[in-house]
């Protein structure tokens, strides 16, 4: 009896893991990392690894989730609240939906997509964010970032993949 | 009972699809309802904001610490490679400050004397809390910065954020223990300044880029490549004099400003309390430069 409370917690925390992780991406974006100046652009973790869930295990990352993860680095970053929450909800409805497009073709294939995917995402946070200040912005600093994390990309998606083997995956 | 199971199963797919749907929706409007609300500074939003800022601010403190260490060592091992340049960076820099020095001296002398004799009644210095840096938006969109100081710190909303080097922006949300900095490359913040020497009085804005623009320069003022730009005090949100930047390029005619800040090494900021409020009123009245946003 204890054995089966003990694996549904086990169970319920992997389950959580996805979300977790999620969130870690947001707080570890808006760590000062010191690295190369005010300008310095990091890239958009959270949304990387809200593709990687909304492909695999979209289960585990219902829009709920996205929401919250969404308002969380809004108010961390500074960002008007609903911003990223509403570009991230949309960006994982549109991945959702395509996910057969991702899944089972060659690794470049699969990063060309979450570049365009990416560039949709810098896109409309651009213009969501023109709406917002009401005026122009230069599109460099997104097309900068967006830069930064197709590059990250490979990176990330294979700690992602690590994660994903060592607590959802069935033996 | 066959055929009722196939029929709930068919049945309960399209059902998921919907709330999915449904709930994809709401979100949607959710969101949107509160980039409105918070457009028009509905309390509520700016209060949520707040709140998660304030609950993730330990964590966030725990993550930056070993950040922090990992720079500080890239930092010493890119110091021992750069050793004898540094120190003689350092001797010409010693030299130049020791001059300075003298001429600091002679003048907070003179001054001294000067305010005697005028009767000038001194100000107390001003209060100040030092604070750790631990968030940096580092978006496209925004330039600021969350330190672990809050309320519970005496931090208060206004208070200007600066280094010895110089302005590094101003506290525009406080929470209980954490507080977010507008910096002054922020396309939000407007600083009045004044140029050093000749007095001339402009507005600093920020765009998002390194470089902040002056701007509402009054007509035929020079300025020029090198100028030091100082607080004016105007408008009350910050004390006059405290060096900001200097002039660095003239594009178009709008004069360029590089902050003195070093942001790569920015651990620690002072958050010094506002001057008297009854000057702020005063100064508002006649058009000071504060008219920003938040």
């Amino acid at each position: 009896m204890t054995e089966t409370v003990w694996q549904r917690l086990d169970q319920g925390l992997r389950n959580l893991v996805p979300f977790a992780l999620t969130l870690a991406m947001v707080l570890l974006s808006a760590v000062p990392w010191r690295v190369s100046g005010a300008g310095a652009i990091t890239p958009w973790l959270a949304l990387m690894a809200v593709h990687y869930w909304s492909i695999y295990r979209p289960d585990r990352l219902p829009y709920i989730a996205v929401f919250a993860v969404g308002l969380l680095q809004d108010a961390v970053s500074g960002t008007p609240l609903g911003l990223s929450a509403m570009v991230l909800v949309l960006i994982r409805a549109l991945v959702f939906t395509q996910r057969r497009l991702f899944r089972g073709k060659p690794f470049v294939v699969v990063w060309a997509v979450f570049a365009a995917v990416a560039m949709l995402a810098a896109v409309g946070t651009w213009l969501l964010m023109q709406l917002y200040v009401w005026q122009p912005l230069s599109p460099w600093p997104v097309l900068f970032q967006w830069g930064a994390t197709v590059a990250a990309y490979p990176v990330l998606t294979w700690v992602f993949g690590r994660v994903h083997d060592l607590t959802l995956r069935q033996h | 009972m066959k055929t009722k199971t196939t029929f709930s199963r068919s049945m309960a797919i399209p059902a998921k699809h919907l709330v999915q749907r449904f709930a994809l929706f709401l979100l949607v409007v959710s969101a949107a309802g509160l980039m409105v609300l918070g457009k028009f500074d509905v309390a509520a939003v700016d209060r949520t904001r707040v709140v998660i800022a304030d609950s993730v601010a330990p964590v966030l403190e725990a993550m930056s610490r070993p950040v922090e260490a990992v720079s500080t060592a890239a930092e010493k091992v890119r110091g021992i490679i750069q050793l004898y340049h540094e120190n003689a960076r350092l001797e010409r820099e010693n030299t130049r400050l020791r001059h300075w020095e003298q001429v600091a001296r002679r003048l907070a002398a003179e001054n001294a004397a000067l305010r005697g004799q005028l009767g000038v009644v001194a100000e107390p210095g001003p209060r100040y809390v030092s604070a750790r840096v631990i968030g940096d938006s580092s978006g496209p969109f925004v330039r600021t910065l969350l330190v672990n100081a809050g309320r519970d710190d005496g931090v208060v909303k206004g208070a200007a954020a600066i280094t010895s080097a110089g302005l590094v922006g101003r506290v525009v949300q406080v929470g209980e223990r954490s507080s977010r900095l507008l910096l002054v490359t922020d396309l939000n913040s407007r600083v009045p300044v004044e140029i050093e020497g000749s007095g001339t009085r402009a507005i600093l804005a920020g765009d998002n880029t390194a470089r902040a623009r002056l701007t509402f320069l009054p007509g035929g003022s020079k300025v020029e490549i090198g100028d030091r730009v100082v607080t004016s005090g105007q408008g009350g949100i910050f004390r006059p004099g405290i060096a900001v930047g200097q002039v660095v390029a003239i594009e178009d005619g709008v004069p360029r400003v590089m902050p003195f800040i070093d942001w790569d090494r920015l651990n620690f900021v002072r958050l010094v309390e506002r001057p008297l409020v009854e000057n702020r009123q005063f100064d508002d009245a006649d058009g000071g430069g504060d008219r920003l946003l938040r």
